[in-house]
């Protein structure tokens, strides 16, 4: 036993046999919902966010170190994979962003009936896709555009 | 069976667990508090966030010198780490309180406190650097 609270999953079965029973939350019985997938995916994108952060930390020490190293830094975040690491960080901020502004709601007790977080499930995903290609075009655009002007 | 040998329940916790000390600390309250209190002040900050970033997106690093010299700017970054570090540990607590179990709990939870902690003050320390003694020239 690794955890005393093991002690409170032992039942008996009909015939009086001991089973461990499941411990929750036990997916596998569980059809899938838009709403578990929303709930995990904060966590995930909170996850995804602070490790983004501690890149950005990265940048911000470049810059205040020099031209040199703020080239490096470059060098990383025009790769390509640099700036699929870069959407991804965006699409995590974002996506925590909208759930949390919903948590908050909650909350205050606002939209917190099952009708309404159903309803606004579809909703939070939309505006976090939205937001995301909005955000990462613009970014993405003036960053193209402010580069050629230099170079020109 | 007589009445004065059954133990007296006023809270409903079992005897095991009030033997054991486990349940709440009364300091749960303060925890989620403040991560929504962090949340609703990273809320304005990150919208600044936004708004800098379309700013200096393809800039050089003079130019993020110069913008990070201004005092307003530095300070919103100062208090945009801090929140952000602050907020990010007590989330990142409830995810190891919610997934280690028994004795690698306390160790997870204490690394995680120094790592967040640490990446913090590094970014603080960047911050303050860029505004107050940046380096504008290439090192030989």
């Amino acid at each position: 036993m690794q955890d005393v609270r093991d002690a409170l999953y032992i039942g008996h079965r009909s015939d009086g046999t001991l089973t461990r029973r499941p411990m929750s939350p036990h997916l596998q019985v569980y059809r899938f919902r838009l709403s578990m997938f929303l709930s995990i995916a904060n966590r995930a994108a909170g996850v995804a966010a602070a490790a983004g952060a501690a890149l950005g930390v990265c940048w911000l020490n470049a810059a205040a170190k020099g031209p040199e190293s703020f080239k490096k830094v470059q060098k990383v975040t025009r790769h390509p994979l640099g700036k699929l690491a870069l959407v991804g960080w965006t699409l995590a901020l974002v996506y925590h962003f909208v759930a949390g502004l919903r948590h908050l709601a909650w909350d205050a007790g606002y939209r917190f009936e099952k009708k309404n977080i159903n309803e606004d499930g579809p909703v939070a995903v939309g505006v976090t896709v939205g937001a995301t290609l909005v955000l990462v075009a613009t970014i993405f655009g003036l960053a193209a555009c402010r580069s050629r002007k230099k170079a020109s | 069976m007589n009445a004065t040998h059954m133990p007296r329940m006023d809270v409903m916790r079992s005897q095991l667990s009030r033997a054991r000390g486990l349940g709440s600390a009364k300091t749960g309250v303060n925890h989620w508090w403040m991560e929504r209190m962090s949340a609703v002040a990273l809320v304005p900050l990150s919208g600044w966030f936004v708004l800098q970033v379309m700013r200096l997106a393809g800039s050089s690093q003079e130019d993020v010198v110069e913008w990070g010299g201004k005092p307003t700017n530095s300070s919103m970054l100062l208090a945009l780490m801090v929140l952000t570090f602050y907020h990010m540990q007590l989330g990142l607590q409830v995810i190891i309180d919610d997934y280690v179990h028994g004795k690698p709990h306390l160790p997870a939870s204490l690394l995680m406190k120094g790592v967040t902690f640490l990446i913090g003050l590094f970014a603080v320390i960047a911050v303050l650097k860029l505004a107050l003694a940046p380096s504008r020239k290439a090192s030989a």
